[in-house]
């Protein structure tokens, strides 16, 4: 298991390195960077003195190790619109992000597993039909239409939560529905055509045939199995829900990662854009990791690959 | 009837397991799917029952239907399925699945996938005590490591700890039949439990369980389509075909004396070593099985019987021929000139 995880550890740390790659590279590719930082007012002069005081006038690699060992102490430089540094903005927003991510992921495993569970057991039953509506209701309506439905009905019109900001946990309750939502039907069919198939399986058989109970057959022998792909999903899931927040904080007036995303690329802010690409990049990372973890805990086979 | 002699067990009184007029229908898309038709037989304390035929002639649904595991849509009738003094089909649910595991345990074809990968072999041996008996987990534990032991399976305790993956379809298997005797069963059914595995395997499997079975003296029912696995170890065979049994009888006689044509074409199938000419081609019984969808008119088998006449167009009843010695063919009590190979020799052969 730990020789597992070890070599999970070194194929991630490879990963976070080709993105730090690619993430210093956007900025490079985004145009003459001392124009950028000058602004449109600035002289020949004064952009060549911005070049020397940035450094930019330093061989690519130079520059390239430079920003990854800054990076590597979360300094991602200043933001060129804000007065302060970049890693501030971030920590500022990253605690409302995370909330929501793995509030929303909470809210999408708790109505997904069950729910899939229950359509797999009484197949074309109408709970089946019930699964299967909110499947595809989910997968077919845009999330801000929903995340602005919720606001009308349970802001506006019954008063029950804020429809904006993340003052009190009750700001978090409308967005974190709209986005587990929106993870939902996934989850949902994956763990129900999971089940369904788990269940037609011989070792099934087999523990009916010891006389086990129904629960210990369907919760301790079917779910068990059936749950590892949807374990992989979560996780894609959660990164995603972490980094492309952007239309649900935007709706809910959340001042999130995707957020500060969102206004840094429209200023053309890109020490931000680029710190807030790798800070979402390196989530995935170690969420994947978390999921290879999790998944061989679950499913011995893998262990010995 | 059929007083057993050849395992020397005597039978304290009724039969462990007595099965009168089973009939399995299944709804397939085609229509009704007879799958059993109306089978009768028993099975003593101790014994070794070989059901034999062929795939689809209904020997799994059988063993199915009386493990209670064939799915709800499955119409399963009898005018008696009597356990033990118990009526099978009498009980509820949850009766059943406290039979089952307990007192009567299955193996099944394929080991390589009857086990979840994702327990270890232990948590998956010790489950089945623990759901039906009231014992600790050291208890539970203990009884796995003497029955891996009784199954030929060496360093017992480190084997607890591994997984399914981790081995040999023939191992598996082994371990199949630790957990079936976990409970100490009367009765276990084993469907085809030899024919997923390799020769030399199969060989050893099947002395393990004729050993077991004599040891513990636990009844088996063993469903094969293998005549020379039937020689090999069945105490009383019944031949299937087509949902129905067509003839049952101790296992001396069914391969020195069958009575059924069906029979006789399967054992005129069996090549012989020094009898068959070399070069020469295999029987077969030619024609293929009747669809079970909707009714059977008349004699199952008459279409490929080269005896077949008039009177074949109506069923035939089952006709005790001896005691221990029923067929259900019109042509039954005259005596018919035996073309089968004498059952001493077809052991030879298969021992090797």
């Amino acid at each position: 298991m730990w020789a597992f995880i070890l070599k999970r550890l070194l194929v991630a740390l490879g990963v976070a390195l080709t993105i730090s790659v690619l993430s210093f590279s956007l900025l490079q590719i985004s145009g003459d960077l001392a124009i950028a930082i000058g602004g449109p007012e600035a002289t020949a002069e004064q952009v060549e003195q911005i070049r020397q005081e940035f450094g930019l006038d330093r061989p690519l690699i130079q520059q390239f190790g430079a920003w990854l060992w800054n990076a590597a102490q979360f300094d991602f430089g200043r933001s060129y619109y804000y007065q302060s540094s970049v890693m501030e903005l971030v920590a500022e927003r990253l605690p409302v992000t995370l909330t929501l991510g793995f509030l929303s992921l909470a809210i999408a495993i708790c109505v997904s597993i069950p729910l899939g569970v229950a359509a797999a057991l009484k197949r074309g039953s109408w709970i089946d039909r019930v699964a299967m509506a909110i499947a595809v209701t989910g997968q077919a309506m845009p999330n801000f239409w929903f995340g602005l439905t919720l606001i009308i009905v349970f802001a506006v019109n019954l008063q029950w939560f804020p429809a904006a900001g993340s003052e009190s946990w009750k700001g978090y309750v409308l967005p974190a529905i709209a986005l587990g939502y929106y993870a939902t039907p996934a989850m949902m069919r994956l763990t129900r055509s999971g089940m369904l198939e788990v269940l037609q399986s011989d070792y099934i058989r087999t523990a009916r045939a010891k006389g086990l109970s129904t629960t210990s057959v369907v919760f301790k022998h079917a779910l068990r199995n059936a749950v590892i792909p949807v374990v992989a999903l979560a996780a894609v899931e959660l990164g995603f829900m972490l980094g492309g927040s952007v239309v649900i904080e935007t709706v809910f007036s959340l001042r999130g990662l995707g957020h500060l995303a969102w206004s840094a690329i429209s200023r053309n802010d890109y020490p931000v854009v680029q710190a807030v690409v790798l800070i979402i990049a390196l989530f995935y990372i170690v969420l994947t990791l978390l999921a290879d973890i999790l998944n061989a805990a679950l499913d011995p086979r893998l262990r010995t690959r | 009837m059929s007083n057993n002699i050849s395992t020397g067990i005597t039978n304290t009184s009724a039969p462990l397991l007595k099965v009168t007029n089973l009939q399995v229908k299944l709804p397939v898309a085609a229509g009704t799917l007879n799958a059993v038709r109306g089978i009768d037989f028993e099975v003593q304390r101790g014994e070794m029952l070989c059901i034999v035929g062929e795939s689809g002639c209904g020997k799994s649904m059988t063993s199915m239907a009386l493990m209670g595991l064939l799915p709800q849509r499955a119409n399963i009738t009898a005018s008696q399925l009597n356990f033990d003094g118990a009526e099978l089909l009498s009980l509820t649910e949850r009766q059943r699945s406290g039979l089952r595991g307990s007192r009567m345990a299955m193996i099944f074809q394929e080991p390589m996938t009857a086990l979840n990968p994702a327990y270890t072999l232990g948590n998956q041996l010790c489950e089945v005590l623990r759901r039906h008996r009231k014992v600790s987990r050291q208890q539970a534990k203990e009884r796995a490591i003497y029955l891996l032991g009784k199954v030929g399976i060496s360093a017992a305790e480190e084997r607890l700890d591994q997984y399914p993956h981790q081995l040999s379809g023939g191992l598996r298997q082994r371990i199949m039949i630790a957990m079936a005797l976990m409970c100490e069963p009367d009765l276990i059914i084993a469907d085809e439990p030899t024919t997923a595995l390799d020769v030399t395997i199969q060989a050893q499997i099947l002395r393990l369980l004729r050993d077991l079975q004599r040891e513990f003296g636990t009844a088996i029912i063993f469903i094969t389509h293998d005549l020379g696995v039937v020689a090999r170890i069945a105490d009383r065979v019944a031949v299937m075909y087509a949902g129905e049994i067509v003839e049952t009888a101790d296992t001396t006689t069914l391969f020195n004396a069958p009575q059924h044509p069906y029979t006789q074409g399967l054992i005129n199938c069996i090549p012989t070593p020094g009898k068959t000419p070399p070069g020469s081609r295999l029987q077969a019984i030619p024609g293929v099985v009747p669809s079970l969808i909707g009714e059977v008119k008349g004699c199952a088998f008459r279409n490929r019987c080269s005896r077949a006449e008039e009177r074949c167009t109506t069923a035939p009843a089952l006709i005790q021929a001896t005691q221990a010695h029923a067929v259900r063919c019109h042509f039954a009590t005259s005596p018919v000139p035996s073309t089968a190979i004498p059952c001493e020799v077809l052991h030879e052969s298969h021992q090797r």
